[in-house]
């Protein structure tokens, strides 16, 4: 059983050695804590906040929906920013059927830039 | 073992610790303290943990800001009535083993404002504190020698027998009673398990 029979041997070694650099600290903590220092929790070391004063009121709150709108515009622009570049740069060395993908491509952009233009997005309300 | 033969077997290069000591070692040099402060002390506080006179160099200058983090309580200022009850529940969150430093004239008995109606009398009217500091306030110097004091007071904690360490007893509280405000003071106005009024004798 020789590193030549089992060449991905080490791999093995490696993860058992990392689980237990890992692990064995945990159960020593654990044995220390059985032996010698009893748990003590506690109505307040238990309780969720934790700077003091308690939580009033609730956390389920209304939050605006509308704002997909503006994430949508974000994602048009920033992909047309990205492949345009390289678009532009390799424009010259191009064939003619990927220039006609990349503006099928610009199109649905577009197209996505019209639907929220008659939606009435980029009207600042 | 005694002193004698653990002499005996460091001259043959042979070093012995009891597994007491080595865990008071490691927890009196790794004290983090809560980031927390309450008044002017908290200046003074801060200027121990920065580079001039560098806390750090007794492992404590990890200050944390959850008590769920925390191994030391340095109550840096004056307490009032109203911040009361967040400071014991400050110290009810944080896990054993846990210190209190109670740093300054404010935090130890009242100080200038002892007379005042809003101002608590000495923090250990609620917790039980460790090492106790004068001085308004105390200088950082002042702060580095208490924190030296809680280390040796941790150094000669035991790990077993009944005066061992308060977290290493299952029947010791870990959590005191929070104060809630009433009409005129905090009720209670003291707790008399961890403290005692002082005889005045004349």
């Amino acid at each position: 059983m020789g590193a030549d029979k089992h060449p991905y041997l080490f791999l093995l070694v490696f993860f058992v050695m990392a689980v237990g650099f890992a692990v064995g600290p945990l159960i020593l903590a654990g044995l220390w804590a059985r032996v010698f220092s009893p748990a003590k929790p506690g109505e307040m070391k238990n309780a969720t906040y934790e700077c003091g004063l308690e939580s009033k009121g609730d956390a389920w709150v209304a939050f605006k929906s509308e704002y997909y709108l503006y994430g949508i515009l974000f994602l048009i622009f920033d992909v047309e920013t990205i492949f345009l570049l390289p678009f532009c740069v390799a424009f010259t060395g191009l064939t003619v059927g990927a220039c006609l993908a990349m503006f099928a491509f610009v199109l649905l952009l577009v197209e996505g830039l019209a639907w929220a233009w008659v939606k009435g997005v980029l009207t600042w309300k | 073992m005694d002193d004698g033969l653990r002499n005996e077997l460091s001259k043959q290069g042979v070093v012995v610790v009891k597994l007491e000591e080595l865990y008071n070692w490691g927890r009196r040099n790794s004290v983090w303290p809560l980031s927390f402060g309450l008044a002017c002390c908290a200046i003074e506080m801060m200027a121990a943990s920065m580079a001039r006179y560098d806390l750090s160099r007794f492992g404590a200058e990890v200050f944390r800001p959850s008590p769920r983090q925390a191994d030391l309580m340095i109550v840096a200022g004056t307490v009032t009535k109203k911040m009361a009850p967040q400071v014991v529940r400050l110290y009810n969150q944080m896990p054993e083993p846990k210190y209190v430093i109670a740093m300054g004239a404010c935090a130890i008995s009242g100080g200038p404002f002892k007379q005042g109606y809003n101002v608590l009398k000495g923090i250990d009217r609620f917790i039980p504190v460790d090492v106790h500091i004068p001085g308004c306030p105390p200088r950082p110097e002042a702060l580095i020698h208490a924190f030296m004091t809680l280390q040796r007071k941790i150094d000669a904690q035991k790990l077993t027998g009944p005066d061992r360490a308060r977290h290493l007893n299952a029947e010791l509280p870990s959590e005191f009673p929070v104060p809630l405000f009433g009409e005129h003071d905090l009720v209670p106005t003291k707790n008399l398990n961890v403290w005692e009024p002082a005889v005045v004798v004349r």
